[in-house]
């Protein structure tokens, strides 16, 4: 396809050049993931090598400075806001997009959506801050500062009723019409309908929304670090304060040297690894909705 | 006898009222938030509280030097997000459109990158800009660290609106011996300029929200900075250091806050009309802030 | 003018268009006629390379244009399409302004001179009648025209590249009567001056309009040319019994 005029030979020698400008954008993103695991296997690579895995479960506490590495009480943490934040907001969130679908007339349900994209857009600090000046003096008369597990939870549990209410919006708007349909003909009622119909239809993309929830809550670092506490140690009971895996990078990289550095980093890897499975898990499953 | 499946109506009745308090209990508590920050912070808003800069640690003078700091990484977030999220969206919807091997491992690292906490890449923009690449604690490393962090969500929304854009205009251009790049920059894009707009009010939205990424990529100085290599503070990094670090700062972090808030609302709003009038909702934000 | 030589058309496995080969005379209206899906379009796609947009499609056989195989190097795709302009089933203007619908392909091609644009854009609006109907409004939008006037002003943005040829996918189908009847007596009016294939499913038009005519059947899953010739002869006299079938109405 040899270009006989000027004009052409520009516009043939453009298109190419597009083509060699995007496809490498693509590559400089793809690999944007690529270098971030790269750099934390880089950095804690030595902790890895001098202290090894072993240590992070073992060792008897966390107490960088004299050499005591137990990860375990921070796992913990993030275990326990993690799988509480969820308890709380799964219902929540689904009952939310539940009742937009089913329960409430046309323009509350428009709203109620704006407000729940609304409340998604809140940046985690003012969540944070919100708990700290308003949650916490209410929550100290049950026990210890207020700055506790159960702070660090409910204020979480709100953070993430929103990506489950979305995604469970999504997922139930697009059960097809003539089920719903089915249903009512046969004499159920509305509960019945969503229980037995709607949900179960749904189920793909509302397990989605469940996965992409607990990625978030998996990876929450201001909020917590606000409001848990701090405090390196397994919580006694739920008015506890005690750290998350986020929040001890957040507070001890200021001032980490060499090896402590280099078990942050450590730390941020399992996080990042754990949030990847999930994410290529439902990559995998297939519910993915966007693009 | 009865059917099996008809619930009886008492059932119905409770669902009905747990679902509505469970919404209701959703919008009581924004309303909370919002109404407590704002109060809290109301008495500190004042014009001068914007213009002045940062004294006493923050508790006295303005936020002036923050607001700078912040605008500053943005600039540099989207100097680089933009160009590269619209490069990469045309590359996925114009030349990898039957979903290769290559399109489809740009898109799962994409969506891989979108799920990292933001602490993590804090970590990253550390090692990364600030140590490997040099740039130490600035509005530079901050800058380039959020731009990481806007690319998925920028791409995502670029592309759909890209692809929301008919074939037939396509098919018209090429009929009329039209170049893919005169299709593309004087046809295609121009018509999807809703949704690109979108996009780019979304970035923005995520990168002012971030807190975590910059507490060790762009630093903590309250200074006004004097070039993309200074150390800066942003408005979010800003309401944890008066609410965390600064005994009496509460009040000063709730006005920080109600700015923010105010700036995101007014983003986040845009960000909607301007889908909408492409006729597609914004993508649930998953990964909203941290 | 055009003309092909076994050509088929393959979308992967499938097979739209087999051992397709007719020839085209210089200034003549040849309608190409059948009943849906046998290839008729896939057929006119690959005469101005259109094919090429689709991946998986194939192409085998010959084809010239003015003496010119398409596939060689005597051309590159888009000056083929310059020369050979392609008017769509539904009405597609660019969302911009009735000038610049016309004048973006111009300056692609390298007309840059105001003046000199705009008296193409003149010409062209006059030759499809829509000059008197939107010389007030060049800036205004394209899409605020009805589906008549839009496909005219395809066939204007077409003409203004002076083209030798123009592909038209059944480009009244998708109008109602009035304005069909307009598009084609315009069709009729660019007769000589150009060379026109059009696919049409109305054995009418096809009467009305054309000098020469082909008629695609499906043969073993693909289309194939069962009958062609000057169309006075094929309408009064065909010699293949599925065409005569299908040209007198009993069939397809």
């Amino acid at each position: 396809m040899t270009p006989s005029s000027p004009n052409t030979l520009f516009r043939f020698h453009i298109d190419r050049w597009l083509t060699l400008i995007t496809r490498g954008a693509a590559i400089i993103s793809a690999a944007v993931v690529l270098l971030v695991v790269a750099f934390l296997a880089m950095e804690s690579w030595p902790a890895l090598r001098d202290i090894g895995l072993r240590r992070f479960l073992t060792d008897e506490s966390w107490h960088p400075l004299s050499g005591s590495f137990n990860l375990v009480p921070m796992i913990t943490g993030t275990a326990l806001t993690t799988t509480g934040a969820l308890l709380i907001a799964v219902p929540l969130g689904i009952s939310s997009a539940v009742f937009g679908q089913f329960y409430a007339p046309p323009w509350m349900a428009v709203w109620h959506r704006r407000l729940v994209e609304l409340l998604a857009g809140i940046p985690s600090v003012v969540f944070g801050l919100w708990g700290l000046v308003v949650l916490v003096p209410l929550l100290a008369p049950l026990g210890g500062s207020g700055q506790s597990l159960l702070a660090a939870t409910l204020v979480l549990s709100l953070m993430i009723v929103p990506t489950i209410a979305l995604t469970s919006h999504s997922a139930l708007s697009s059960v097809p019409h003539e089920l719903i349909a089915g249903g009512a003909a046969l004499g159920l009622q509305r509960w019945a309908i969503v229980w037995r119909i709607a949900l179960p239809a749904g189920k793909a993309g509302i397990k989605t929304g469940l996965l992409l929830a607990t990625c978030r809550a998996l990876g929450e670092t201001m909020a917590v670090l606000m409001l848990a506490g701090n405090v390196p140690r397994m919580p006694d009971s739920v008015v506890s304060p005690i750290r998350t895996l986020t929040a001890n990078i957040a507070l001890e990289m200021g001032y980490a040297t060499s090896e402590h550095r280099a078990i942050l980093f450590v730390s941020g890897l399992v996080l990042l690894s754990v949030v990847s499975l999930f994410v290529l898990v439902i990559d995998f499953v297939g519910g993915w909705k966007n693009a | 006898m009865r059917s099996p499946v008809i619930s009886p109506a008492w059932k119905e009745r409770v669902a009905s009222v747990a679902i509505w308090v469970s919404a209701s209990l959703i919008v009581g508590v924004l309303a909370w938030i919002l109404i407590d920050i704002f109060m809290k912070g109301f008495s500190q808003l004042s014009i001068s509280f914007l213009r002045d800069e940062v004294e006493d640690a923050g508790r006295g003078g303005g936020i002036a030097s923050i607001i700078a700091s912040t605008l500053a990484i943005l600039t540099v977030t989207l100097s680089v997000a933009v160009p590269l999220s619209l490069a990469t969206a045309i590359a996925l919807t114009e030349y990898t459109r039957d979903l290769t091997r290559g399109g489809r491992f740009v898109r799962r690292s994409l969506d891989v990158l979108a799920a990292v906490p933001s602490i993590v890449f804090g970590l990253f923009g550390n090692a990364f800009f600030c140590i490997a690449l040099g740039m130490g604690y600035s509005i530079l490393a901050g800058g380039l660290t959020l731009a990481c962090m806007a690319l998925p969500i920028m791409i995502r929304t670029t592309e759909q609106a890209i692809r929301s854009v008919p074939d037939e205009y396509r098919f018209a251009a090429a009929a009329l011996g039209l170049s893919r790049t005169t299709t593309m920059f004087r046809v295609v894009l121009p018509a999807a300029t809703p949704g690109l707009a979108a996009g780019l009010v979304l970035g923005i939205g995520r990168a002012l929200a971030e807190t975590a990424a910059l507490l060790f990529t762009s630093g903590y100085v309250t200074r006004m900075p004097e070039s993309l290599s200074d150390s800066g503070r942003a408005l979010s990094v800003h309401i944890y250091d008066m609410a965390m670090n600064v005994p009496g700062g509460n009040t000063r972090a709730c006005a920080t806050a109600t700015v923010l808030v105010l700036l995101l609302l007014f983003i986040n709003g845009a960000a909607v009309m301007l889908m909408r009038s492409v006729g597609r909702h914004v993508p649930p934000t998953r990964s909203g802030s941290v | 003018m055009i003309h092909t030589v076994s050509l088929s058309v393959h979308y992967g496995t499938f097979t739209a268009v087999r051992n397709a080969s007719l020839i085209v005379r210089q200034g003549s209206i040849t309608a190409i006629v059948g009943p849906s899906g046998c290839g008729k379009s896939s057929f006119l796609n690959a005469l101005n390379r259109m094919t090429d947009l689709i991946p998986s499609a194939r192409i085998t056989g010959k084809v010239s244009i003015d003496c010119c195989d398409i596939h060689d190097n005597c051309r590159s795709a888009a000056e083929l399409r310059r020369c050979v302009g392609m008017i769509f089933q539904k009405p597609n203007p660019f969302p911009m302004s009735i000038r610049r619908n016309i004048q973006l392909a111009l300056r692609e091609h390298g007309t840059r001179d105001r003046t000199e644009l705009d008296a193409i854009t003149e010409r062209v609006l006059r030759d499809v009648g829509l000059w008197d109907e939107v010389k007030d409004r060049l800036d205004s939008s394209a899409l605020q025209l009805s589906g008549g006037q839009q496909q005219r002003l395809c066939i204007a943005r077409a003409l203004a590249l002076q083209p030798q040829v123009l592909l038209m996918d059944e480009p009244c189908s998708a109008l109602d009567p009035i304005a069909s009847a307009k598009v084609e007596s315009l069709i009729n009016n660019l007769r000589s001056r150009y060379t026109i294939v059009i696919v049409t499913h109305n054995l009418a038009q096809a009467r009305r309009l054309a000098d020469d005519i082909a008629v695609f059947w499906i043969a073993d899953g693909a289309g194939e040319i069962i009958e062609q010739g000057a169309a006075a002869d094929i309408f009064d006299a065909p010699s293949h019994p599925t065409a005569a079938a299908y040209l007198a109405g009993t069939q397809g």
